[in-house]
């Protein structure tokens, strides 16, 4: 186990000040998660940024299926979501948010569907888990816990509200040779 | 679920799970509509030929737009001012669609069954945009979204669809698509237009056959309204287009039988004043815009379900 519930609260409270302390301006701030579960947490940071700061920031989900690099390589399609974003992104600070930060191909495919919305002041990037192996130049600017990983191994998050439980676990694999 | 098919030919075997992956996917390309920007990347770098053997502007335009949207490059091949005018048969047409190398064919045809036809001699995907009397798909899958959007689920919903039964694609693809999802189906119309079997009294499952349409409009939860096509008169199936509107054309009074805010459709296009009153075609009931811009939705959601294909794959 990487993280318990406790850690997953603590890291959430921490990045919802840290997320105000780096763009005061509230009333320019915006939150989207991307489906699923980084809207489970946007809507987390959502909800302590207005506990500690009696403001209510907008809340939106992303689903970038639509927007994968591999949609022609999988041979089939997955189920593409709807997302959910019903205010306007124009020259907000846009604060993406997801539980896992990896390759970076999927944060790739969140930032080209979001400027299909208009045209953000900035994007920044919250995880609960930043586990390396990059294959773009991302990195994200607010993080629950860093950790290293085999490229072969599996990161899984679960959330309450979606997995019954707050816990993030780190399941070791050996690759398998081909 | 994990889609599987290769081809949209007709929906009459398909699970109610397939429907609903369709509508729920559906769902999804309404909201990518209202963006800002009305453009995903899906099918970027794959052709689409719509192939129109048979006239048709809003299928067409409702396909090559849910194409584009979808950033896959369009090529139009209609009957009039092709090859097929000039007397070439639908294999070598289909051969040439081939080496063109396109990855979707979506065709309309006169002959019912054609695309089962092309779709046995291409690599490409073939979406059936209506075939002969047989069926059109991609209008009972928009119907089924329209009405599951307006009145929530369908179980047990009661849906009367009006009209010229026997020649009509549209009522065969809307029952299919609608009695998988629970609704039932009340058929209306001329006797002389509906299918003999039909008529007396050996209807699909799901459905029935009540030619009073007063009768059937009575309490039901929504009514879908067929093109009467003028040459069934002259073809000595209705006596007059008059009587025809007396008895079966829907009305402000007909439709206000059915339950508080049940909606009206039409496939469209309308002839207002025979099958259907200006006033209930325009009126708060209608649907028909709506079903015009969830048609685009439905038909990117089939594109993109079918990108999984092995030739979309490959290329």
């Amino acid at each position: 186990m990487l993280l318990g519930a406790d850690d997953v609260r603590r890291a959430i409270s921490r990045i919802a000040h840290e997320i105000v302390e780096r763009d005061r301006d509230l009333s320019s701030l915006a939150i989207i998660g991307i489906r699923s579960r980084g809207d489970v947490l946007a809507a987390r940071l959502r909800d302590a940024i207005r506990a500690n700061e009696n403001a209510t920031v907008p809340l939106g989900s992303l689903d970038i299926t639509l927007y994968r690099d591999d949609l022609t390589r999988i041979g089939y399609a997955p189920i593409v979501h709807e997302s959910a974003l019903d205010f306007s992104v124009d020259d907000k600070v846009v604060v993406l948010v997801d539980d896992v930060l990896f390759t970076g191909r999927t944060i790739r495919a969140a930032m080209d569907a979001l400027v299909d919305y208009g045209r953000p002041r900035a994007i920044r990037l919250a995880v609960l888990v930043d586990r390396g192996h990059r294959e773009l130049p991302i990195r994200a600017d607010f993080v629950g816990k860093n950790v290293p990983t085999k490229p072969s191994d599996d990161v899984r998050v679960h959330l309450t509200e979606v997995d019954g439980r707050d816990e993030v676990e780190l399941i070791a694999r050996e690759r398998v040779s081909a | 679920m994990r889609w599987t098919r290769r081809h949209v030919l007709d929906t009459d075997d398909w699970s109610t799970e397939e429907i609903q992956a369709v509508l729920d996917t559906t769902g999804a390309m309404v909201e990518v509509l209202s963006r800002p920007v009305r453009r995903a990347p899906p099918l970027r770098g794959r052709t689409v030929v719509l192939f129109f053997a048979e006239s048709s502007t809003r299928t067409r335009v409702s396909f090559e737009l849910a194409a584009r949207t979808l950033s896959a490059d369009v090529v139009n091949i209609s009957a009039s001012g092709s090859s097929v005018e000039k007397g070439e048969s639908l294999y070598d047409t289909v051969r040439t669609l081939q080496a063109l190398g396109g990855d979707v064919v979506v065709m309309r045809h006169g002959s019912s069954g054609a695309p089962y036809f092309v779709s046995e001699r291409t690599d490409a995907a073939v979406i059936n945009a209506g075939d002969g009397w047989h069926a059109h798909p991609t209008q009972g899958l928009l119907d089924a979204y329209t009405l599951r959007a307006a009145l929530g689920d369908l179980a047990k919903k009661r849906i009367v669809i009006v009209g010229d039964i026997v020649h009509s694609r549209v009522a065969r693809s809307d029952i299919n698509a609608l009695v998988p999802l629970g609704a039932t189906i009340t058929l209306s119309g001329p006797p002389t237009l509906m299918p003999s079997a039909w008529r007396c009294g050996q209807t699909p499952a799901g459905t029935t056959y009540e030619p009073d349409l007063d009768r059937a409009l009575d309490g039901a939860d929504g009514v879908i309204a067929l093109r009467l096509q003028k040459e069934r008169q002259e073809g000595g199936l209705l006596p007059s287009l008059r009587e025809y509107t007396r008895v079966w054309g829907l009305t402000e009074a007909r439709v206000s039988l059915m339950r508080p805010g049940a909606p009206v459709m039409h496939p469209g296009p309308m002839n207002e004043g025979v099958e259907i009153d200006a006033d209930v075609a325009h009126g708060a009931r209608s649907l028909v815009e709506r079903q015009v811009t969830n048609g685009v939705a439905v038909r990117m959601a089939l594109l993109y379900l079918l990108v999984g294909t092995p030739t979309l794959e490959a290329s």
